[in-house]
């Protein structure tokens, strides 16, 4: 079948292979204390780019975070701050 | 941990091209955790073909077929009847556009993919106006809203004329499901999506997208804008079953329409007289939803 397709460009690489770190400008951080588990976090990231450890704690994945800061203004225990990237 | 509240496969991926805190990114992302893999994707131009594919990486783990602006439709009937061909019955296609590419441009095609009962989805993602080329004012503009061809300035006052009611346009084509869904209430999303994927024949999604750089506010507001949007009734959240209308979330009392205005760069000029006009429609549109939900 895919020699009856006509020629295009057809794209097969994971976007993931784009790492946006450098559109950040600050970086969330997340005080494990203040948090509940409740993946609000999660939920609401437009980027994929938290994770979770093996006991259930949000990980940001710093490759691809573009800190919109989303995370920490949802986050109702307010575990997340945005730190200035130097 | 605590229970996840929507499905927790990513068939979104990261690394993608869209601004920081972009809205239409999450439709997109609900939408697939609502449909699943087994499911092919069509997206005219608009800010999602830029934000899936910076030549040669895609974003979505299912397969995405760009169509030209105004073809959306007819791309999903296509698709589907080439679907049908492989005998690939399990596959469900869905049409990916925005409010230009819906509400205007691809108007006559989704019209036509309606009537033919194509037997897939169709969701306009909702930022309220062209942003891919730089926010000029769409059918689906608001009143009163600044775009850069809606400018305000001594001569304008942002958008003169109302929203386009792309949902009435849609219903008056009676399909079988047609429903408003929002970025800020993920749960009724996908459960939307996951209804709409269990019925045959046209669906329909209008989705709102807030949009940081168009509509003027800074990125970690999506949520709270979004939220605002249905909670003063500027939005609701509705869906059509087989003609019959019903609300998904009804608050006591909305919130004032202002608190949702205030929120952004783009009503900012608005002076008073100017706010209670447009509370004054958004309490009409509200009343004559209501009044549709009570002929069910
Ligand atoms: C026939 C045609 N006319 C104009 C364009 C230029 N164009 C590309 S994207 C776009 C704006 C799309 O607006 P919308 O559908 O609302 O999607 P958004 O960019 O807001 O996500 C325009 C005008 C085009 N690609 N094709
Ligand atoms: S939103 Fe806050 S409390 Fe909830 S999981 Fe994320 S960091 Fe923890
Ligand atoms: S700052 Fe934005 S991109 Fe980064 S983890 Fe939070 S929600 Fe995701
Ligand atoms: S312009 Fe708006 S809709 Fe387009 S990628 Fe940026 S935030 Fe998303
Ligand atoms: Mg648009």
């Amino acid at each position: 079948m895919e020699e009856d397709l006509p020629e295009a460009p057809i794209a097969t690489t994971p976007s993931d292979v784009n790492h946006t770190a450098s559109w950040r400008t600050f970086r969330p951080v997340i005080d494990l204390k203040l948090c509940t588990k409740c993946n609000v976090c999660w939920k609401f990231c437009p980027d994929d780019a938290i994770a979770f450890d093996g006991v259930g704690f949000p990980v940001i994945r710093l490759d691809y975070c573009k800190g919109c800061a989303i995370c920490a203004e949802e986050c109702k225990p307010k575990a997340i701050t945005m730190v200035k990237e130097d | 941990m605590a229970r996840l509240t929507i499905p927790a496969q990513e068939l979104m991926r990261s690394g993608h091209s869209a601004c920081p805190g972009c809205g239409a990114t999450l439709v997109m992302r609900y939408l697939l955790k609502g449909l699943g893999e087994r499911t092919i994707v069509t997206v005219p131009a608009c800010c999602w073909t830029v934000i899936a594919t910076p030549f040669p990486t895609t974003a979505l783990d299912v397969p995405m077929l760009d169509c030209a602006f105004e073809a959306t439709g007819a791309s999903i009937s296509g698709l589907r009847a080439a679907a049908d061909q492989l005998g690939l019955k399990d596959v469900t296609i869905v049409g990916f556009a925005g409010d230009g590419g819906t509400a205007d441009i691809g108007l006559q095609a989704l019209s036509g993919m309606l009537e033919r009962r194509t037997d897939g989805i169709y969701l306009m993602y909702d930022n309220e106006a062209y942003m891919n080329t730089g926010v000029q004012r769409s059918g689906a503009t608001p009143e009163g809203a600044w775009t850069t061809t809606t400018p305000v300035d001594e001569f304008s006052r942002g958008k003169l004329e109302p929203k386009k009611d792309i949902m009435a346009i849609i219903a008056a084509h009676n399909p079988p499901y047609a429903a408003t869904v929002n970025v800020a209430f993920p749960e009724d999303f996908v459960k939307k999506v996951e209804k709409a994927k269990a019925i045959h024949g046209p669906r329909f999604f209008h989705a709102l997208a807030p949009c940081p750089p168009g509509w003027r506010y800074s990125s970690e507001k999506t949520i709270e804008v979004a939220r605002l949007a249905t909670d003063t009734n500027v939005f609701p959240l509705y869906e059509i079953v087989d003609g019959v209308y019903h609300i998904t979330r009804k608050l006591g009392v909305a919130k004032p329409v202002r608190e949702y205005l205030q929120t952004q760069g783009r009503f900012s000029h608005l002076d008073d007289a100017e706010v209670a006009k447009i509370q004054a429609q958004v309490d009409a549109r509200w009343k004559r939803l209501l009044a549709l939900e009570g002929l069910a």
